[in-house]
């Protein structure tokens, strides 16, 4: 396991209450520890007024912390000046939901700014500005004030911008959530390709499921200012503990029947319908259609998808099961031998089992690496 | 008198105004805009938040700039006295409306700098920018157009400040509109000073005008 680059140890972040007296203070961030590691993507998902800005602003000190310790490339911030925090906040690269540009520099400007601050020579500054342009593909752009760039655009001159005096950690805090679905994919691409090229550690903010499953290896999941779920992406995805967790990976994975689609389902395919999960460690459908064959069953696909989360297949198919009672009953042992799954029943005989979302237990420690 | 008589006297009248709102504009342009950073990076939850700095500043440009300025005039004469050593003259006038015009123009920086989104400024300090270099390189930059504006706004003002010189025998056009126009039954001299004041009002506030959508990056 490679060090930490971060590290929280009891953070703690109180805003004081607007009355006097200190009533109604926030705690924002609540006694959060854990590590982020050297070179990884990491997630902090919640929802708004979870804590998760506050946290990463815990990390460049925009914030200082009420209590605890926030270790940043081996230096503690805690208690640091202001004028000694500047050189560590120079040194980590930051991104916005709104881009936060200077709406009176071009992007040529605004890209140069940190390298201003930092105290680079004019010739320097062009150099480096029109190569990181040219990084995040927009080096046709350098001229054009941020008003006549579109979203995406935007938020590529703010990456540039934030890796401009090459840090070896980038913040994005909600990066994404002002973006269309599409401008959404390419600029999460872009910080994948930040962290594989540059090797620059990535901590991404967001309250969209989606950016976590496909670029972030581990994630933090928080609630009330607290971390009540943190580990391996795929891990946290394929098994949520937290209920909040759950809810996430709902919105994101969509592959799982609602209540209301099954009685559909049910109405629509006299057969049983059942649910199997398509995982790591279950393998491919493939399985599916074997013991189907096997057991001389017919399956028809009636719902569900396989995506990718941190680059590895998940997901669920729902299926329509024909074949005789006996051959049916076989295959589902059969099917529960290879992967979770989890029975509908049919029409006349319904089984709204609680559990449609929530895995059967068994494959558990399977799924951990 | 005829206008053979008038005509140096407009002139002159023309030049002392001319030196009162000038100086007044770069005076309290200056000073203002100083207090008007104060006042917006003192404010709780800004940049050099304080505040008691922030209530006292705030609590100055409340109290003086609602005094009539013919009042004020008055108020202010021990320290016009200390200052410039006289409580009348065109000095001593200059004196007054610099004073004034910069409580003015600090509300008016300051209105104009709260509208700056707060994010912008996060940025600058995400990057390692104190907050001298923010003034400079944010702060103003970024309300630049709005500040054009506010100023153009502080010159009408000044103007009609300067039109009462008179009262503290500084002169202007302002006195000669009375002096010349008025207290002699003279409407066309009066109607030629408040068309000459009202061409220069429109012409500054072109330029203005013209300034500011230039600056304005949109």
């Amino acid at each position: 396991m490679t060090a930490p680059i971060i590290s929280f140890r009891g953070a703690t972040k109180v805003f004081p209450g607007r009355r006097r007296g200190g009533a109604g203070e926030v705690r924002a961030v609540d006694g959060v520890t854990l590590d982020v590691h050297a070179g990884e993507i990491f997630g902090v998902i919640g929802y708004s007024g979870a804590g998760k800005s506050t946290l990463v602003r815990l990390i460049n000190a925009l914030e200082p912390t009420t209590d605890g310790s926030v270790v940043v490339d081996g230096t503690d911030l805690t208690g640091l000046s202001e004028a000694r925090l500047r050189p560590v906040r120079a040194g980590i690269g930051m991104i916005f939901q709104q881009f936060n540009l200077l709406s009176s520099r071009t992007v040529a400007g605004n890209v140069a700014y940190p390298l201003e601050v930092a105290g680079w020579s004019r010739a320097r500054r062009a150099e480096r500005v029109r190569e990181l342009l040219d990084f995040v593909g927009i080096g046709d752009k350098a001229d054009v004030y941020p008003s006549k760039l579109s979203g995406g655009q935007k938020q590529r001159v703010g990456i540039a911008r934030a890796l401009a005096t090459n840090p070896r950690i980038l913040l994005a805090d909600e990066a994404t959530s002002a973006l269309d679905p599409e401008t959404t994919a390419d600029v999460l691409a872009l910080l994948k390709r930040v962290n594989r090229e540059l090797g620059i550690t990535v901590v991404v903010i967001t309250h969209e499921m989606d950016a976590v499953r496909s670029i972030c290896h581990r994630v933090a999941v928080m609630e009330h200012g607290k971390v009540v779920e943190l580990g391996d992406a795929y891990q946290v995805f394929s098994a949520p503990r937290h209920p909040v967790t759950r809810r996430f990976v709902a919105s994101a994975l969509k592959d799982r029947p609602s209540p209301a689609v099954l009685a559909r389902l049910r109405e629509r395919h006299p057969g049983r319908i059942v649910t199997v999960r398509v995982d790591e460690v279950s393998g491919s459908s493939a399985h599916v259609t074997h013991v189907l064959r096997e057991h001389e069953v017919d399956g028809t696909i009636v719902y569900g998808g396989i995506t990718e989360v941190a680059e590895r297949p998940f997901g669920s198919l729902t299926l329509e099961l024909v074949g005789s009672d006996a051959a049916v009953g076989a295959a589902l042992a059969g099917l529960r031998a290879v992967t979770d799954v989890v029975d509908h029943g049919t029409a006349a005989d319904p089984r709204d089992d609680a559990s449609a979302v929530v895995h059967a237990p068994g494959n558990r420690e399977g799924s951990d690496r | 008198m005829s206008w053979d008589q008038l005509g140096p006297l407009l002139w002159a009248a023309a030049g002392q105004t001319a030196y009162m709102v000038l100086v007044t504009l770069v005076v309290g342009g200056f000073l203002g805009l100083a207090l008007g950073l104060g006042l917006y990076l003192t404010r709780p939850g800004n940049l050099l938040a304080n505040r008691a700095v922030f209530a006292v500043l705030n609590v100055a440009v409340n109290v003086v700039r609602p005094v009539p300025f013919i009042i004020f005039l008055a108020v202010l004469g021990p320290l016009t006295r200390a200052v410039v050593g006289r409580t009348i003259g065109i000095e001593a006038f200059t004196f007054a409306m610099c004073v004034m015009a910069t409580f003015v123009f600090a509300r008016l920086v300051e209105q104009n700098l709260v509208s700056i989104d707060p994010g912008v400024v996060e940025a600058a300090r995400a990057m390692g920018a104190s907050p001298l270099r923010i003034i400079r390189t944010v702060l103003v930059p970024e309300a630049l157009s709005p500040l054009i504006l506010g100023y153009t706004f502080l010159f009408v003002g000044v103007l009609d400040m300067s039109a009462i010189g008179g009262y503290l025998g500084a002169g202007g056009l302002g006195d000669f509109a009375i002096v010349h126009g008025y207290r002699q039954y003279d409407w066309a001299v009066t109607g030629v000073v408040v068309v000459l004041i009202i061409a220069i009002v429109q012409l500054v506030q072109l330029l203005g005008n013209s300034l500011a959508r230039r600056a304005l990056r949109r």
